[in-house]
């Protein structure tokens, strides 16, 4: 009897030396293991095609540095922007989904909070008399205005971007280029990018069944135009060009001003650069 | 006809594309019945793993709820899809860094376990079945023996060796699946109300809440309709996990919110509105009061006064009741609340609710009731029941 105990013993302290032994090496392995998957799954993410001629064989994406101004102190919110990115991106024409809009903030007097109102606000689709048609109803005529101003939203092609990030396909990804794309052929229209993204810039197309958003005319600027809100500007309020190029628009606009980024706390590091916005714009 | 897209109404200042809600009841139905395998496959291992010999009687049956609710887990996913023929592309190329992309892996090692449990669990009954039956129902049973119809003590031993470290395996398996569900919202910084490290846990307790929950009223209704005495060791000792595990819920809520409101981060102010204005019902009166507290205070009351019989099955019936409901609002409050704050800080929309369409409340209705159809299935096929409770508990119906 007393010696099965003391075997049982014997083996028991096998059992747990071997056991030791296991969690050990288990430990150095997941160790270096979670190392390698930190750097992967935190928010910053590689851009996911290498080098190479895409999306036709005069254009290099490894040789551009996209990136895009905008200057909210010359935006009259005309929204010829709005409409042409509408038109030019086959957008529903609606007042619920945008791949680029305008907001209007406007402080009356004696107010310590902006009023903040854009395409989607019941009045100004009712005083442009449609959804599809853009136009800021001259709402404040009557009252004294302290200070006002537009400023146009749009994608910020994050650096890291969350929508990425969340992807559980990787139907979208970060263009050698800096653009964030997405492959509609891919999507499968889980809509968690939509929830990632903190610009609500991302919207979903229940048609295609696909998430969309601006990717800065991608089709356009890969044959030397111009993004189409860019173009259509009547006041060069939004300036777009290539950051390696130190003449181009953009690198002046970014050398020749302080510019500021939207919801720089999110650690998305945003590639579109705002000159003349307020504190209360988020 | 319903129109295809529903527009939110709003208050405040919200950016134009947040006016489609979009991750609508179906998303709710998601991580509720979620928490119910999890919470039903911690019932079925308290017995199995950790010997609770008072929850005997409802072992089998967690295992079956668990599994037929599994079943379902992957359907509202599915009906959300805008490319739902796609959906395998998550498991052909998951892309790692998406807090959703090991769902799949997830998802099929888990509904395999509990395949292979069952088996383990019921291949006595199956191989008798084979052997007694003829025509269709005898094929049947005799394709699930798989060849084998060893009934000897050696292999029975082997059988249970299998389900237990089945069930071992299975309790990280059906825990991670669930917390996992919490990260998929925690883990996102776009919004405040999801954005919690605490987010996982709570997920975790309220799941193992409502499934246990859950098996009170599938086993007290089992008996009432086999019209076969309840066993009140059993009833108690669900009684109990219940009661230890809403304190555990209840604590790591209160938690979160205090976290938020603490903290007092940008947009809080938005919050504190939302929270005591559309969210005051849906959140502090059923989630916390009526579906946790109360059922708290009546579980307390019944274990202090050693009340027993008819009135203890009630109680406790009528507690696990108000706690499904708690729970269900819980995942309501998250995926609806969360959306309905806006992410400028500065406004408020309304999920409005379609009840027609693939993601209306019929359907979302159909989800929830779905695997309980399948359950009263399977329990034919393969009777759960352990008609031998301890005389001296047995109710005196």
């Amino acid at each position: 009897m007393k010696k099965e105990t003391i075997s049982s013993l014997v083996a028991r302290r096998a059992f747990l030396r071997r056991l030791g032994r296991a969690a050990a090496c288990a430990g150095a392995v997941a160790g270096t293991g979670a190392l390698g998957v930190m750097k992967t799954v935190a928010a910053k993410n590689a851009p996911a095609s290498g080098a190479g001629s895409f999306p036709t064989k005069d254009y290099d994406w490894t040789k551009r540095r996209w990136a895009f101004g905008v200057d909210a102190t010359k935006c009259i919110g005309c929204l010829r922007c709005v409409e042409a990115c509408k038109r030019e991106n086959d957008v529903p024409p609606d007042a619920h989904h945008f791949n680029t809009w305008v907001e209007r903030y406007v402080y009356l007097e004696g107010e310590h909070r902006p009023r903040i109102d854009s395409h989607h606000d019941p009045v100004n689709i009712a005083a442009s008399g449609s959804e599809k048609e853009y136009r800021f109803a001259n709402r404040y005529k009557d009252a004294k205005v302290e200070k006002a101003f537009f400023v146009p939203k749009l994608c910020n092609q994050c650096t890291n971007p969350p929508c990425v990030q969340v992807c559980p396909v990787g139907a979208t990804y970060k263009a050698e280029d800096g653009v964030v794309l997405i492959d509609p052929k891919y999507c499968i229209g889980c809509r968690y990018c939509v929830q990632a993204c903190p610009y609500g810039v991302r919207w979903f197309n229940e048609a295609k069944g696909v998430s969309q958003k601006c990717y800065w005319c991608y089709h356009r600027i890969t044959k030397g135009l111009q993004p189409a809100c860019v173009e259509a500007c009547p006041v060069g309020a939004r300036i777009f060009g290539d950051r390696n190029d130190k003449q181009s628009p953009i690198s002046q606009f970014i050398r020749n001003n302080r510019v500021q980024v939207l919801k720089p706390e999110t650690g998305n590091v945003p590639n579109v650069f705002y000159v003349g916005i307020d504190k209360e714009v988020v | 006809m319903e129109p295809l897209i529903h527009y939110a109404p709003y208050l405040g200042w919200v950016y134009p594309n947040e006016t489609v809600i979009e991750w609508s009841v179906a998303i709710v139905v998601y991580p509720y019945i979620t928490g119910l395998v999890a919470g039903a496959f911690t019932v079925s291992s308290l017995y199995q793993v950790f010997g609770f010999q008072r929850l005997k009687p409802v072992a089998h049956l967690a295992l079956l709820t668990s599994l037929c609710f599994m079943f379902f887990v992957p359907l509202p996913l599915l009906l959300h899809l805008g490319h739902p023929e796609r959906a395998f592309n998550n498991l052909l190329t998951p892309h790692l860094t998406s807090a959703m992309a090991m769902f799949g892996y997830f998802a099929s090692f888990y509904i395999v376990l509990l395949m292979v449990e069952t088996w383990f669990a019921f291949r006595p009954f199956i191989v008798e079945q084979a052997q007694r039956r003829n025509g269709l129902l005898g094929l049947f049973y005799r394709l699930l023996t798989l060849g084998s119809y060893d009934l000897s003590e050696k292999a029975l031993r082997y059988d249970k060796k299998w389900i237990f470290w089945l069930a071992i395996a299975g309790i990280p398996g059906a825990h991670g699946l669930h917390g996992y569900v919490g990260f998929v919202f925690g883990s996102l910084k776009a919004r405040e109300w999801w954005s919690s490290d605490l987010m996982p846990v709570v997920f975790l307790f309220s799941a193992i809440i409502s499934g246990v929950a859950l098996l009170i009223v599938l086993y007290v209704l089992s008996c009432r309709l086999r019209r076969i005495p309840i066993d009140l060791g059993c009833v108690k000792g669900l009684a109990y996990t219940v009661w230890a595990f809403i304190m555990v819920a209840l604590v790591l809520e209160g938690l979160e919110f205090a976290n938020i409101i603490y903290k007092g981060r940008e947009g809080v102010e938005m919050i504190i509105e939302y929270v005591s204005g559309p969210l005051l019902i849906p959140y502090f009166v059923l989630q916390f009061a009526i579906g946790a507290i109360l059922p708290l205070l009546a579980l307390s009351y019944m274990i202090w006064r050693g009340t027993t019989g008819k009135a203890l099955i009630t109680g406790v019936t009528l507690s696990a009741c108000l706690v499904l409901l708690s729970v269900f609002m819980m995942r309501w409050n998250v995926v609806i609340g969360g959306q309905e704050i806006s992410k400028t800080g500065k406004g408020l929309l309304e999920y409005q609710m379609t009840i027609f369409g693939q993601e209306g409340l019929i359907v979302a209705a159909m989800l929830v009731l779905a695997p309980l159809v399948m359950l009263v299935g399977v329990t034919r096929l393969f009777p759960p029941w352990d008609d031998a409770p301890t005389p001296s508990l047995v109710s005196s119906r």
